[in-house]
């Protein structure tokens, strides 16, 4: 189609959408708590690295560690999930490859990250 | 999707060498972009040596003389010659900046100069900045107030008036948005940065009456949250102002009024 449109009536198009505020505030939200859950993650992973299950089970149970890891996790594929968005958005230009990649995105993120949760679950009070 | 190759038309070949009159002895080679809309050519870099005891220091200077004596067929914009008009906006030895305040001893090797990056071409250095202006116009760039304007002007404290200081003096030349790789994907939506100081710039005048209105109209992912702060823009700019700063102060206050 030929666009005879002015370069004001292009650079309007449909005008602003009065979103994205949100997604840049929680995106910085989830940076900051993941540098401590991640300084924790990282020195937990290394003090555990090499032990048997039932050890690493009982760290698990042990103190906050089960509620700390789902919460990093949770954090983590959150994060994730938002800057993802941002490389799709910037890079996909096709409007309806955008769309199907963003939902995939969700989904994936959403997926891998409840499952994460579910195993931790399941491996601290599964018997 | 991005695109990963060059499109045929824009494959670079060498252009034509201009050679300095025999007996120059302070010679400094030019390679300047060439391409001409009429010819159907592809682009070219053509080489210039310029006589250097018989020019001026700075960038520009040498190209006016290469159009004054060696090849008038050479385009490009400029008006003021002092840093202040922003025509003369183009890239010179890999940064985008102004041909008039750019000094050549600066500068090792060969001068090499482009258009500014990601623009379509009008012809050699002239870069086609309707879009850009366009954007401009979208934030509407004057003093909007409701209270009707007083018998002398509306008056400014000393210190609202110093919050412009680092905004007003841009030039508009446009070399920090065609530096800024979210302007090169998406600059059909992204305002880029000199837009978005000059937004901002209506947004901190005190006298101004519409700062919520200007900030519905940028609050958009693609207008406003493109800038991923890569910084580009601040360091190109070459009157050493900000924009990434502004950028930041306008997310800050959409954060503010939630
Ligand atoms: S901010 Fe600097 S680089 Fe950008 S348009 Fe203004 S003067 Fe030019
Ligand atoms: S800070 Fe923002 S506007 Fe400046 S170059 Fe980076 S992305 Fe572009
Ligand atoms: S000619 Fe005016 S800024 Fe260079």
């Amino acid at each position: 189609m030929v666009d005879l449109r002015s370069d004001l009536a292009r650079v309007r198009g449909l005008g602003s959408a009065k979103d994205g505020v949100h997604h840049w505030w929680v995106q910085r939200l989830s940076a900051i708590a993941l540098v401590p859950l991640g300084i924790w993650f990282v020195v937990s992973a290394i003090k555990l690295a090499g032990v048997p299950l039932p050890a690493f089970k009982l760290w698990l149970n042990t103190g906050a560690n089960v509620f700390l890891m789902v919460l990093f996790v949770g954090t983590l594929f959150y994060h994730l999930k938002l800057g993802l968005q941002i490389v799709i958005e910037d890079y996909l230009h096709v409007e309806k490859t955008k769309v199907v990649a963003l939902m995939l995105n969700t989904f994936a993120t959403i997926f891998v990250g409840a499952f994460s949760i579910f195993a931790l679950v399941k491996v601290a009070f599964g018997g | 999707m991005v695109e990963l190759s060059l499109p045929r038309n824009s494959k670079i070949k060498q252009g034509k060498t201009h050679k300095a009159k025999a007996g120059t002895k302070n010679i400094r080679r030019y390679q300047v972009y060439r391409w001409d809309p009429d010819t159907g050519e592809n682009p070219s870099v053509d080489t210039y040596e310029v006589d250097m005891d018989s020019c001026g220091p700075m960038v520009l200077d040498g190209l006016i003389k290469i159009k004054n004596e060696m090849d008038p067929t050479l385009t490009f914009r400029r008006s003021c010659r002092e840093g202040v008009c922003g025509s003369c906006a183009m890239n010179i030895d890999g940064t985008n900046t102004l041909a008039c305040t750019k000094d050549m001893g600066d500068i090792k090797g060969d001068v090499k100069v482009y258009p500014l990056p990601h623009m379509e071409v009008v012809k050699d250095l002239v870069p086609d900045l309707s879009k850009a202006y366009a954007q401009y116009a979208s934030i509407q760039p004057w003093l909007q107030a409701d209270t009707p304007a007083p018998d002398k002007e509306r008056l400014q404290s000393p210190e609202e008036r110093e919050r412009l200081d680092g905004l007003w003096e841009c030039i508009l030349c446009f070399c920090c948005t065609t530096s800024c790789p979210s302007y090169w994907w998406n600059s059909d939506r992204y305002l880029g940065p000199a837009v978005l100081l000059q937004a901002y710039r209506w947004i901190a005048d005190s006298r101004d009456e519409r700062s919520g209105d200007r900030l519905d109209n940028l609050e958009d992912p693609f207008r406003l949250y493109r800038c991923h702060t890569i910084m580009n823009c601040t360091n190109t700019c070459p009157k050493s102002l900000n924009p990434a700063k502004a950028i930041a102060e306008t997310k800050k206050l959409l954060v503010e009024r939630r």
